[in-house]
């Protein structure tokens, strides 16, 4: 497995669960911001700055009994479309995920632009997506820009 | 049902049937087609041509107007959302005609509206009825869409019009002259997409140099507070005043247009010129205005 370093494993292996790998290291509190992952009560490991071959450092998220919806998957796309899912079942990869974006996206991140009306009245954010990596997205409504440096995820 | 939000909702179909439509509503203006139609006008912010031209358009078709003017006099200032207003609002008419001043609440509204919205002009987003008088403004003036020079003047970073005017002509085979001070040309975004498209342009710092190769001026207000150094305002302000004496070396068919109002980007002394067209433009508004209201509510 990748993230084995000499001949232990850097972060613990779980019995049944997801594993989110190739996280380059600075998104990595990204990914657990816009999976809430703060707030489920499943066990979590964390690994930071690991050594990777594509990435330098990558970072990787082990959550025991919990698998992802389809939108939550897409949710990980936004900040990260090159991570990878393995779905592990006693202690074993039985399926390999890799996120895609959808083509629209619906209340994840808040436009950029502050005059949007969704930022002044109770409107549920919707984009375009224009482009994937980086993420580009195009508000619905207001037709303007919300880029990766300009994610506001809520 | 459908609505007129962006200009990019229409396509170049679309665009030719508005300008038919337009020039049979100015042959004849006075039509009952909208007899025992009601339709709304809300204006959030405040507008004197866009909302004269519309309501002046709905009773020459023969429809009844209701709105308001001003917000102040509206539940909004106790709070009401835009979804409520439009909700109410559309179960008493057939067509709502909006300005406000966010940016996309056209769209919204459009969303949650059950008869087709009309976007007055959202913010500095949209504003498609100007365009699209404005096409109409240049189908008469030269008689044809096609290859035509257009040269746009004055700040072409934030000027609504100007972004979608490029968008719409686009279709036609233009050659684009963008003039304008370096801190408000064109925004990358919109000459990427000329690129994308081959629509040859030029950029320009001097107004002068495009007046003689021009068939449409396309005039906007270069306004003091979009510039960051005010020196650099002062230096430029002059640059992009349209005079009279400017004008010798024009093409006989040139003609100026301004989507108004004026402030002091073109002198007074070019109005007398066969060259001025912004007031017949602004006519041409409610012909315009009339040919969209038809459109949407398929009254031909």
């Amino acid at each position: 497995m990748s993230d084995i370093q000499g001949r232990h494993l850097i972060v613990s292996a779980i019995e049944n669960g997801t594993v989110i790998d190739h996280i380059p290291s600075n998104r990595l509190f990204e990914v657990i911001s816009i999976l809430k992952l703060d707030s489920i009560a499943s066990q979590i490991t964390f690994g930071s700055n690991l050594e990777s071959k594509t990435l330098g450092k990558k970072a990787i998220i082990k959550i025991s009994d919990k698998f992802f919806s389809g939108d939550e998957i897409n949710k990980i796309a936004i900040v990260v479309p090159e991570a990878k899912l393995n779905i592990i079942r006693n202690y074993t990869v039985v399926e390999k995920q890799h996120v895609s974006l959808p083509a629209e996206i619906t209340g994840i991140t808040r436009c950029f632009n502050p005059v949007c009306i969704t930022n002044h009245q109770a409107i549920t954010q919707k984009f375009n997506v224009v482009a994937s990596n980086p993420t580009t997205l195009q508000c619905v409504y207001c037709e303007k820009i919300t880029d990766k440096d300009n994610f506001n995820l809520l | 049902m459908k609505s007129l939000v962006s200009i990019s909702d229409f396509k170049v179909e679309d665009y030719l049937n508005i300008i038919q439509l337009a020039a049979q509503f100015e042959a004849d203006s006075y039509r009952n087609v909208l007899k025992g139609r009601i339709i709304s006008t809300l204006f959030f912010e405040p507008s004197t041509r866009t909302r004269l031209s519309f309501e002046s358009a709905i009773n020459r078709l023969g429809g009844n107007v209701i709105g308001f003017a001003d917000i102040s006099t509206t539940s909004s200032t106790k709070g009401e959302s835009l979804h409520d207003t439009i909700t109410m609002v559309a179960a008493y008419c057939d067509l709502i005609v909006m300005r406000h001043p966010l940016e996309g609440s056209a769209r919204y509204a459009a969303e949650i509206s059950p008869v087709p919205v009309i976007n007055a002009g959202d913010g500095a987003n949209q504003h498609p009825t100007q365009t699209l008088l404005d096409m109409y403004s240049i189908q008469k003036t030269q008689g044809k869409l096609e290859n035509l020079s257009i040269a746009l003047i004055g700040d072409l970073k934030y000027g609504r019009t100007v972004h979608s005017l490029i968008m719409a002509m686009m279709h036609f085979s233009p050659h684009f002259h963008l003039v304008a001070p370096p801190e408000l040309q064109l925004p990358k975004e919109y000459i990427q997409i000329l690129r994308e498209h081959n629509i040859p342009f030029t950029l320009h710092e001097d107004m002068q140099e495009v007046i003689p190769e021009a068939d449409i001026v396309y005039m906007t207000r270069v306004q003091k507070e979009r510039f960051s150094e005010p020196m650099e305002y002062e230096r430029t302000k002059n640059l992009y005043v349209l005079r009279n004496a400017m004008l010798g070396g024009a093409k006989k068919n040139m003609r100026i247009l301004h989507p108004l109002p004026r402030v002091n980007e073109i002198n007074v002394d070019v109005d007398a010129s066969p060259h001025a067209y912004y007031f017949e433009q602004a006519r041409n508004g409610v012909f315009t205005r009339q040919a969209i209201i038809s459109y949407l509510l398929d009254l031909q």
